[in-house]
């Protein structure tokens, strides 16, 4: 049994986004908050690496960003998955790419599971 | 006097402003949707909705976990549509009432000892926009003031299911001591199941949706003891959402009389729409 303040991942699959997370991931969230504004999206596309840098990312960081694993990200890195959505501003991953990869399989299997299609790279 | 007219509960799918930016309401797939809040913006129109308290999420848009409240209420004249990556969407800044906010805010801390975060200046985002245009007229302008009153439910630990219905409770002593007219709807927004993350990702629970809406109208107290765990099993860990459900329904009367209900489970959320309107005749 979880504790209610404590978390130990029980829900299999399941991350809950703790303040341990949010210590550990708070340069990777502020930077991917940073996204809402449109001249560090600018900034970002201009130079990834250098926009990076200038907010303190680690290369452990870095690296997942420009690979788009987000389920690293998540799982291990403290991504908060609300702040990490900007990040599809900036890149062409969708809300379904990356679910289908945190869920292990291709864009057209997980599409297969669901009722209805609203949009394919939703 | 203020009266509270209208409980409104809804989902705030962030597709939802896609679909209606892009007048998908004669796509067979976003029809559902369109015909489902259709209804219920024509009775709140009917019943001379004049301000909307909206209970919901901010996700990054204006606040950000180096300080992050547990509650902030919007006490200023207009909200400004946030940017959430792609640019704001075409709405008008949405409208408020400060004067009616800070009324709130003084019986809310005074009476009903919920210390709020106050923002006079405060961007709004898919957690109160996605329905809103669903239920109130926006060209050119707003039919409604709006009070956004921001909840966490993003970093844990979260204010528990007990804690909103309170917070619904304090909301209604606060609108009828308003000394000005105002007919009030009450939105608690977000949900229903959903989970965003992990290889649970895509996790619904199609069963657990119908039940929450029935216990919702009524027996909601059925719900305000479930702890956090028990909401992110049943519906996704991102589904603690609908804990903001229970502040509308603590603004209601113990019975209600249900308007209108909608339901359709496309594809990652339970998308739902439940509107209510107290109930005061005498039981049988």
């Amino acid at each position: 049994m979880s504790k209610e303040t404590g978390h130990s991942d029980h829900i299999p699959g399941t991350f809950v986004f703790t303040g341990q997370r949010s210590r550990k991931g708070l340069n990777l969230n502020r930077f991917a908050y940073s996204l809402h504004e449109a001249n560090n999206r600018e900034a970002y596309l201009k130079d990834p690496e250098g926009y990076m840098d200038s907010c303190g990312l680690s290369q452990w960081e870095k690296t997942r960003i420009l690979e788009g694993d987000w389920k690293s990200l998540i799982e291990e890195g403290g991504g908060s998955v609300y702040m990490l959505l900007k990040m599809c501003a900036v890149t062409s991953a969708g809300l379904t790419d990356l679910g289908a990869q945190m869920r292990g399989e291709t864009q057209e299997e997980f599409l297969k599971t669901r009722n209805v299609v609203l949009r394919e790279n939703a | 006097m203020g009266k509270i007219v209208a409980g409104v509960g809804t989902s705030h799918v962030p597709s939802y402003g896609v679909a209606y930016d892009t007048n998908q309401q004669d796509n067979p797939k976003w029809a559902p949707v369109f015909e489902g809040y259709a209804p219920a913006k024509a009775w709140l129109k009917e019943i001379g909705v004049t301000h909307a308290i909206v209970i919901y999420n901010d996700h990054g848009t204006d606040f950000f976990y180096d300080k992050y409240p547990t509650f902030a209420m919007g006490a200023a004249d207009e909200y400004p549509i946030g940017d959430e990556g792609w640019g704001p969407r075409n709405l008008p800044s949405v409208k408020g009432d400060s004067d009616f906010s800070w009324h709130l805010a003084n019986s809310l801390v005074k009476e009903s000892e919920f210390d709020l975060t106050i923002c006079q200046q405060l961007e709004v985002d898919h957690g109160l926009l996605s329905p809103h245009p669903f239920l109130f007229d926006h060209d050119p302008d707003w039919d409604v003031k709006t009070v956004p009153l921001n909840v966490n439910v993003l970093q844990h630990p979260l204010p528990t299911a007990r804690r909103l219905w309170k917070l619904g409770q304090g909301l209604r002593k606060a609108v009828e001591s308003y000394p000005q007219d105002a007919r009030v709807a009450v939105i608690g927004t977000g949900g229903l199941s959903h989970q965003l993350h992990g290889n649970r990702f895509g996790h619904m629970n199609e069963a657990w949706d119908h039940e929450f809406l029935d216990l919702i109208e009524d027996n909601p107290e059925a719900l305000i003891d479930l702890p956090h765990d028990t909401w992110m099993e049943r519906g996704g860990a991102e589904s603690v959402e609908m804990t903001m459900w229970l502040a509308m329904r603590g603004a209601m009367t113990p019975k209600v009389k249900k308007i209108h209900r909608f339901y359709y489970l496309p594809m990652l959320t339970g998308m739902a729409l439940t509107v209510l309107e107290d109930d005061t005749t005498e039981a049988a």
